[in-house]
């Protein structure tokens, strides 16, 4: 099963690779792992996407909390909750077709073109990762120059909150 | 106060209330070296190779229960100290490791003698830090004896760069004391719900069992587990690190159990209904098989340590909290429960353990013409009247010992079970001896253990440590022999120890006293005579049974009930 489990630790030099290397030491899945400071400058969040069968997921969540830098965390996707994750892809626009086709499918998926030259497009799309992915599966695949994906952040629904 | 770095550094351990630091000096902790001199409130013990100082304060921690302190230097010193600190980590003792670094502008420039500590020791710590301005080091020391002794215990590296600890920048300085931080907050105690559900079960178990382990040790709750253990009249098994904790000698004690542990206890834990695991950790070495482990049985697990519940054998009722506490609650229960356990199955149940004890399954050859490993061990026991400090390295001669010696006080058993680290043993005693001069301490070791970590025979001298150092000498790596004998068709690839130093002469050109002992008769009167020396270290050379086998013996991923016994009294 997959899981999206977000945290709060300390904004500390060293705090993210003892996420990590937690993950590598014990052999856990790690899908995606975003992390950035939050409007508490002392904190940072982090977002980590991972699977596995409910005892992993249960050591992870233990090995997690026991990490002396993790204030508090929650397993978001254990109820409502919204997904987002951004990406950004650059293709290739040969002709004037690939640039009506590409522009089309962005307004289906509701993204937008950030920058266009000759030859190329931007599109940043946000949403949950199957969507993203079937965007990608939508376009032509010869056209994609380069994807950059943030991996998955998430928030719990109502009044549900990760805070301190 | 105006201090300097370093200054701040030795005033802190003085208000920390620290006695020994073990160390080692080197170019990053020079400024710290000095500020330690001209002043005698902290003593420094010198040894004579890091991971020897990790483990002379491991082994301090451990007989004493107060944190252990190394300082190292940078570099090749901090790389020293890691076997040592991973060794404590494993087996959850309270260390501080303090590490030289290069200056702050030289981190990342691969300096001369830099290495990322604080990378290095991640994944072998409870936490770890990287000191940056000198104002932070009061904070950050208390911290990592904070985090270091609380909660589940570990060791915790403080990384310390030169430049912070520069002598000729003075600065405010104030012993932080009690100290909050809001992302460690350990349980203490548990939910009373958790707890009269578990009291519930263990009063209406048939069979029940009770496995402790090393966290009733570190949480000094040996009292509470006597009383617990008595008041319900159950049957008890000790981790080896638990050993001590309750009293060996107890008639309501099997002995221990796993791999090498005894029938009885072994097959107690096959057969019981309920299980109630107090401080230990379901380790491979004690599970054998967890497919097969206690079929019978609902789980009651009392740990602080969230992690070790549901980890390798999932439990029916986790209570975290911290033992003494628990178990004083449980204690109260038991004393105001209206029901008591069935005194008639009870009954039924120690019958059926005491068959299974009438099998003697530490039995061995005393007719032998040559020293048996267990006779000796034996005769420790006697001539120091069951009450020394018995530290160990890593192989047979550790199993004999936890298996010979009845421990009937917590502490008293200082050995590596987590990491099994050959070269403990004598680093270890050296730190019991500091704790208790007026103490017998002995140092059971092999002749290839003993080799890891000799070096500390000079410490010894240097501090006058009279600890006595029992050499089990098989001319092998008898452990390693053994699975070889046993698994691999008696091929003894490199486990035969040729070139042995002569250990009399090598004890004497330390300085101490040696003796070599080569017949069974004479070990009594050689372990009286080495401890009748009080001030003198006596290294003890038993030239023991090169074929001795350590039985009982689960083999790796068998159950319990799969035990071989003997070569003569086969599978159970
Ligand atoms: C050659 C060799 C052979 C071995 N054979 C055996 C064998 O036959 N039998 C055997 O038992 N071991 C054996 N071992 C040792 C084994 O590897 C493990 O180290 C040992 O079994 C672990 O003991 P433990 O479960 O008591 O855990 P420990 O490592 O002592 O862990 C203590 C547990 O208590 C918890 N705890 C700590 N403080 C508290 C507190 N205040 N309150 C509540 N909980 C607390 C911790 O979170 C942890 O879960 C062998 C080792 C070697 C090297
Ligand atoms: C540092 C280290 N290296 C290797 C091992 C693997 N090992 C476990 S027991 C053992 C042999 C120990 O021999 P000795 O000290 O003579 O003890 P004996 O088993 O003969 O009593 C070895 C090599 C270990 N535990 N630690
Ligand atoms: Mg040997």
């Amino acid at each position: 099963m997959r899981h999206i489990i977000s945290l709060l630790m300390e904004n500390e030099a060293g705090a993210l690779s003892r996420v990590a290397g937690l993950f590598s030491a014990r052999g856990y899945n790690i899908e995606s792992l975003t992390v950035a400071p939050t409007e508490d400058a002392s904190l940072s969040r982090m977002t980590i996407v991972t699977s596995g069968s409910d005892e992993i997921i249960e050591q992870i969540f233990k090995q997690l909390n026991k990490l002396v830098d993790v204030v508090t965390l929650a397993d978001i996707s254990e109820g409502n909750h919204i997904e987002r994750e951004l990406m950004m892809v650059k293709v290739s626009t040969p002709s004037d077709k690939e640039r009506a086709e590409l522009k089309r499918m962005t307004d289906i998926f509701r993204g937008r073109i950030l920058d266009v030259t000759d030859e190329t497009y931007i599109i940043e799309l946000t949403g949950n990762g199957s969507k993203l992915d079937a965007f990608l599966g939508a376009i032509d695949a010869q056209l994609i120059i380069e994807t950059v994906r943030s991996g998955a952040t998430g928030v719990a629904r109502g009044n549900r909150a990760l805070r301190i | 106060m105006k201090l300097s770095g370093a200054e701040i550094v030795v005033q802190f351990l003085k208000d920390e209330g620290v006695e020994y630091v073990f160390g080692y000096p080197g170019g990053a902790v020079l400024h710290i070296y000095d500020a330690l001199f001209n002043q005698d409130k902290v003593k420094h013990i010198l040894v004579r190779h890091e991971q020897g100082a990790t483990h002379a304060a491991d082994g301090y921690a451990r007989a004493t229960g107060k944190p252990g302190v190394v300082l190292v230097t940078s570099g090749p010193g901090a790389t020293n100290a890691v076997t040592g600190i991973a060794t404590a980590y494993m087996d959850s003792i309270p260390m501080v490791i303090i590490t030289g670094q290069v200056a702050t502008q030289f981190i990342g420039s691969d300096a001369f003698q830099e290495v990322d500590a604080v990378g290095i020791t991640r994944p072998c710590v409870k936490h770890n830090f990287l000191v940056k301005h000198a104002e932070d080091l009061g904070d950050t020391l208390r911290k990592a004896f904070h985090v270091a002794t609380t909660g589940r215990p570990g060791p915790v590296v403080v990384d310390i760069p030169k430049d912070t600890t520069d002598p000729n920048i003075k600065i405010d300085y104030a012993y932080p004391g009690e100290i909050e931080m809001r992302s460690y907050q350990p349980v203490v105690k548990a939910h009373p719900g958790e707890i009269s559900r578990a009291m519930e079960l263990i009063l209406s178990a048939r069979r029940p069992m009770i496995y402790t382990g090393g966290g009733v040790v570190l949480s000094n709750a040996d009292a509470e587990l006597i009383e617990f253990t008595r008041k319900l009249g159950y049957p008890i098994t000790q981790t080896l690190m638990g050993l001590g904790a309750y009293p060996a000698s107890d008639k309501q004690h099997l002995g221990m159990l796993g791999m090498h542990g005894t029938y009885e206890a072994n097959m107690a834990m096959h057969e019981c209904d309920v299980l109630i695991a107090i401080g230990a950790r379901f380790d491979d070495r004690v599970t054998g098989d967890v497919k097969q482990f206690c079929p019978d049985a609902r789980i009651i697990h009392i740990d602080i340590d969230p992690s070790s519940i549901s980890k390798n054998v999932r439990v029916d009722v986790p209570i975290v909290g911290d033992i003494k506490h628990v178990l004083t609650d449980m204690n109260k229960a038991i004393k105001a429960s209206k029901k008591k356990p069935d005194a008639k199955l009870l009954d039924q149940w120690w019958q059926q353990i005491d068959a299974w004890r009438s099998k003697n399954c530490l039995r061995y050859d005393r007719n032998s013409a040559l020293i048996k490993p267990q006779f000796v061990i034996e005769k420790l026991h006697e001539v120091t009247g069951g009450d020394a400090y018995v530290t160990s390295d890593v192989g047979q001669h550790q199993m004999f010992a936890a298996q010979f010696y009845p421990f009937d006080k917590p502490r008293r058993w200082i050995n590596s079970g987590g990491l099994g680290t050959m070269g403990f043993g004598l680093p270890a005693a050296l730190g019991v001896q500091l704790a208790y001069p007026d103490s017998q301490v002995a140092c059971v070791t092999g002749e290839a253990s003993i080799q890891m970590c000799m070096q500390e025979l000079s410490t010894a001298l240097q501090y006058m440590l009279p600890v006595k150092v029992v050499n089990l000498n098989n001319r092998y790596m008898g452990m390693v022999r053994q699975w070889q004998e046993f698994f691999y068709d008696s091929r003894y690839s490199h486990s035969y120890l040729d070139a042995l130093p002569d250990f009399v002469k090598l004890a004497e050109s330390y300085g101490h006293v040696g003796m070599r002992i080569e017949q069974p008769g004479d070990v009594e009167g050689a372990l009286k005579e080495a401890f009748a020396m009080k001030d003198r270290l006596v290294f003890m050379d038993f030239i023991t049974d090169q074929t001795e086998n350590v039985y009982p013996m689960i083999a790796a991923g068998k159950g319990h009930h799969e035990m071989h016994l003997s070569p003569e009294r086969e599978l159970a």
